[in-house]
C-alpha cells in the first residue's frame, strides 16, 4: 500500500493585527491510499485548518506536507492549482456552487480547468457524475432550484468529476438532516471501497463511525489517532447497539442509487 | 458541543473484510502537470456569460466607451470631410498656381493691407508672360473682377464679372458645357461676348437656350458664346456664380479701369501657373524678380508694393490648421473614452468584489492565476470591445446624418475606426489590468469565506 497524505509537524499561525493564533501547533500523521478517515474534534480546534493544507488551499506555516509524493511546499503555483484540480475532490460545508449555472454546467467546471476535454464531453462526464449521486433528474435546475441534500450532492458530484485519487470533505453533513446524512455516508463509503482515499472533517459521531480511521484534534495537536470501532468502544462499552451498520440501514431504505453504477464505470 | 459531551455508542462500522478493491482510480497513469489547464476560448466563454448574467450593468458600463468611441468616430469623420471639402475648393481654381496681388507682403507671406499706391497693372503682366524673365511659367492669366447686374429679359441679378484671357479655362481647370470661350481675337477687339457660370445660365435663362443670347450688363449688350460647366466645388467665389469677359472688354467699356498712375490699365490679380509642380519655387522667385525690375522697386524685396500667394503652401497652411483643428476635437473626445475607461475599471472592481467567493471556488477547483486574470480582462475587453463596436457604428450613423443633412461633408475613413476602436480596447485592457490581478491574487481560503 502506497502513501497518499504524509504530513510532518505541520503548524498553521494565523497573523491577525497582533495577535498571533496557532491554529496548528505541529501535526505528523500517515494516510494511506484507499484509507476512510474521520477527523473530529471541537470547535476551533483547527479541523478546518488542517483539510486546507491537506487539500492545498493553503500552505503551512512550517512542517512538510507530502501529497501522493509531491512535495506540496515545493511546487510552484500553477502546479499547485494542477494538484487541486486533478488529485484531489473537496466538498465543503457551503457547497459553493455558482447560482447562475445549472447543476451540470457546475460540475463540468473543474474538468474546463483541467483542459483537453471538448465541452460536450465535458457534460457528458458531468452527467454521468451526476447520476452516480442520483441527481440524474435534475441536472438543468439552478442550485436555488435544488434542496440542501441535492446541493450537496452536486458539490459531490463537482467533486468526483475529475476522478481524483483523494476526497475531502470539510462537515459535508453539517447543513443535512440525518436521513440525507446516512445517504450522503452510504456514498462516500462506496467511493472509498471502490479505491477513492476520503478524509472528512465532523463533529457526530454517528457519521464519524462510517469511517475506518479516527483522527481527533484538540488545541492544534493531534490527541488521538485509533481505528473507529476502537474509539468508542474503548470508553463506553455500554453504548445501545445499533440493529445494523449505518451503511445497511441505508441500502436498505433503498435509497442509494448509487454503488454499483461508481463501480463499474470508475 | 463537543465531541465528548455527546452520548457513546458502540461503534459499529462496515466492516473491512474485503481489502479496499484495487484504487482504479488513483491509479491513473503519472500525468505532467504543466500539461493542460483551460485554453483562452473557454474563459472568453466564463466571461461572456457573466456578462450576459448581468444586462443592464453591461450596457451601461459599456455605454461610457460607446459614446467616447462615437464622438471620436464621429468628430473625426466631420473634420477630416471638411478638410477636404477645403482642400477641394482650393485646388478647384487650379493645379500649380500662384497668384500676384497688389499691396504688400504680410511676414506670414500672405497679402497685407492693401495700399493706395500699389497697384498692378496689365504691362506688369506683359513683363511677366516674357518667357525670357519667367521661364518656369506656363500661362500668364492678368484679371480684373468686379460686379454688375445682368439683365436677360425680365430675369436679372447680380454677379461677379471677371475679365480674362483666353487661357483662362487652361489654367483654372475650366471645362465649357456647351459653346466655346471667346478667343485672342475677341480680346483684342474688346468683343461683346460673354462665358456664363453654370448657376448664372440656369438662373437667367431656366429654359437652357442661353447659347446664342443677349444678356445686358452695364448697358451694353454682351452675347452669350459659351456656359461653363459647372465646377460643383461651390463655396464662396465660386466660378459658377460669376461671368467671364474678354479682359480688354472688362478693362475698357465695362468698368474703365485706368490705373492711377503710368499709362496702363490696373489689373486685379496676375494668375501664374508654374510648367510643373516642381517648378512653382522657382516660378515664384523669377516672378518676384521680373515685377521688381518692372516697376523698379529694391531687389532684396524691401519695399515691394504686391505680394505672391503660393496655392500649395496656402493649402498646405489649411490643411496643417484643419488637421490639428481635427486632433484637437478627437483628444476631446478622447477624454471622454477615458472616462468610458474608468466606468469600466469600477465596474469591474465591483465585480470583483461581489464574485470573491466565485473567485475563492474558481481557485479550489484549480484556476490558476492567469486563468482567473485572463477571465477578468476578458470581461473589460469585452465590454470597451462591444462599446467600441457600438460607438463606431452610433458614430458613423451621426456622421452619415450629417452629410446627408448637407450641412457638412463628411469623409468616413477605416484607420480612423480602427483608430478608435484599438484606443476603446487599449483603454479596456489598461483599466481592466488592475481589478484582474486584485482578483487573480486573492487567496482561496479567504475568498471562499468572504460574506
Ligand atoms: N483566517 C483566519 N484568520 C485568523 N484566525 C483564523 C482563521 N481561520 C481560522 N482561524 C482560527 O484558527 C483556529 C482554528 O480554526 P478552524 O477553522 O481550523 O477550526 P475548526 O476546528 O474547523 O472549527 P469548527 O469546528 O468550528 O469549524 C480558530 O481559533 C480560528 O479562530
Ligand atoms: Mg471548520
Amino acid at each position: 500500500m502506497s502513501i497518499m497524505i504524509s504530513a510532518r509537524d505541520l503548524t498553521r499561525t494565523y497573523q491577525t493585527g497582533d495577535i498571533e493564533v496557532h491554529a496548528l501547533r505541529g501535526v505528523s500523521f500517515d494516510i494511506q491510499r484507499g484509507e476512510f478517515v474521520a477527523i473530529m474534534g471541537p470547535s476551533g480546534s483547527g479541523k478546518s485548518t488542517l483539510m486546507n493544507l491537506i487539500g492545498c488551499l493553503d500552505t503551512p506555516t512550517s512542517g512538510s506536507y507530502t501529497l501522493d509524493g509531491l512535495e506540496i511546499d515545493q511546487l510552484e503555483k500553477p502546479l499547485l492549482a494542477a494538484v487541486r484540480n486533478r488529485k484531489i475532490g473537496f466538498v465543503f460545508q457551503q457547497f459553493h456552487l455558482l447560482a447562475r449555472n445549472s447543476a451540470l454546467e457546475n460540475v463540468a467546471l473543474p474538468l474546463a480547468y483541467r483542459g483537453g476535454l471538448p465541452a460536450d464531453e465535458r457534460l457528458e462526464r458531468a452527467a454521468e457524475s451526476l447520476e452516480r449521486v442520483g441527481l440524474g433528474e435534475r441536472m438543468d435546475h439552478k442550485p436555488q432550484e435544488l434542496s440542501g441534500g441535492q446541493q450537496q450532492r452536486v458539490a459531490i458530484a463537482r467533486a468526483l468529476v475529475t476522478r481524483p485519487a483523494l476526497l475531502l470533505a470539510d462537515e459535508p453533513t453539517g447543513a443535512l438532516d440525518t436521513r440525507t446524512s446516512e445517504e450522503l455516508m452510504g456514498l462516500l463509503t462506496d467511493l472509498n471501497r471502490s479505491g477513492m482515499t476520503v478524509v472528512l472533517v465532523t463533529h457526530e459521531p454517528d457519521v464519524a463511525r462510517y469511517a475506518r480511521r479516527l483522527l481527533e484534534i484538540r488545541d492544534g495537536l493531534l490527541q488521538r489517532d485509533v481505528p473507529t470501532a476502537e474509539a468508542w468502544a474503548a470508553q463506553d462499552p455500554h453504548a445501545p447497539h445499533l440493529p445494523a451498520s449505518p451503511v445497511e440501514r441505508a441500502r436498505r431504505v433503498g435509497r442509494l442509487p448509487v454503488a454499483r453504477h461508481w463501480r463499474r464505470s470508475a | 458541543m463537543s465531541t465528548h459531551e455527546q452520548p457513546l455508542r458502540r461503534a459499529e462500522v462496515a466492516p473491512a473484510t474485503e481489502a479496499p478493491a484495487a484504487p482504479d482510480i488513483a491509479a491513473e497513469e503519472e500525468e505532467d502537470l504543466w500539461e493542460g489547464g483551460i485554453g483562452w476560448p473557454e474563459t472568453l466563454g466564463m466571461s461572456l456569460s457573466s456578462l450576459r448574467a448581468n444586462p443592464l450593468r453591461t450596457v451601461l458600463t459599456a455605454l461610457g466607451v460607446l459614446i467616447g468611441v462615437a464622438s471620436v468616430v464621429a468628430l473625426l469623420a466631420i473634420g477630416r470631410g471638411s478638410q477636404a471639402s477645403i482642400t477641394a475648393s482650393i485646388t478647384a481654381n487650379g493645379a500649380n498656381l500662384l497668384t500676384v496681388r497688389p499691396g504688400a507682403p504680410s511676414s506670414g507671406g500672405v497679402r497685407g493691407a492693401v495700399g493706395e499706391s500699389s497697384s498692378l497693372t496689365l504691362a506688369d503682366a506683359e513683363a511677366l508672360a516674357n518667357p525670357q524673365s519667367v521661364p518656369d511659367a506656363a500661362f500668364v492669366s492678368p484679371e480684373y473682377s468686379g460686379n454688375a447686374q445682368l439683365v436677360a429679359g425680365s430675369l436679372n441679378l447680380n454677379a461677379r464679372v471677371t475679365g480674362a484671357t483666353a487661357v483662362y479655362p487652361s489654367l483654372h481647370n475650366n471645362t465649357l458645357a456647351e459653346g466655346v470661350f471667346f478667343s485672342d481675337e475677341d480680346n483684342r477687339a474688346s468683343a461683346n461676348v460673354v462665358v456664363l457660370g453654370a448657376n448664372v445660365a440656369t438662373n437667367l435663362f431656366p429654359a437652357g437656350d442661353s447659347l446664342g443670347q443677349q444678356v445686358r450688363m452695364n448697358g451694353q449688350s454682351f452675347r452669350v458664346v459659351g456656359v461653363l460647366a459647372s465646377s460643383g466645388g461651390g463655396g464662396f467665389g465660386s466660378i459658377d456664380d460669376g461671368v467671364i469677359v474678354p479682359l480688354n472688354t472688362a478693362l475698357r467699356k465695362l468698368f474703365g479701369a485706368r490705373a492711377a498712375v503710368g499709362n496702363s490699365f490696373s489689373v486685379s490679380t496676375i494668375v501664374i501657373q508654374a510648367a510643373s509642380s516642381d517648378q512653382i519655387d522657382a516660378a515664384l522667385s523669377e516672378v518676384e524678380i521680373a515685377l521688381r525690375n518692372q516697376k523698379d522697386l529694391p531687389l532684396d524685396g524691401s519695399g515691394d508694393t504686391f505680394s505672391v500667394i503660393n496655392q500649395a503652401s496656402i493649402l498646405a497652411t489649411v490643411t496643417q490648421t484643419t488637421q490639428m483643428l481635427t486632433l484637437f476635437l478627437a483628444a476631446i473626445a478622447a477624454i471622454s473614452l477615458l472616462v468610458g475607461g474608468i466606468g469600466i475599471m469600477n465596474i469591474m472592481l465591483v465585480s470583483v468584489r461581489e464574485r470573491t467567493r466565485e473567485i475563492g471556488l474558481r481557485k479550489a477547483l484549480g484556476a490558476r492565476e492567469g486563468d482567473i486574470m485572463l477571465q477578468f480582462l476578458f470581461e473589460s475587453l469585452a465590454l470597451s470591445g462591444v462599446g467600441g463596436l457600438l460607438g463606431l457604428a452610433l458614430g458613423s450613423a451621426i456622421a452619415l446624418a450629417v452629410g446627408a443633412s448637407g450641412v457638412m461633408q463628411v469623409q468616413l475613413s477605416l484607420d480612423a475606426a480602427l483608430l478608435a476602436l484599438g484606443f476603446a480596447l487599449a483603454v479596456g485592457l489598461f483599466f481592466g489590468i488592475a481589478p484582474a490581478r486584485s482578483a487573480a491574487r486573492l487567496d482561496p481560503i479567504t475568498a471562499l469565506r468572504y460574506e
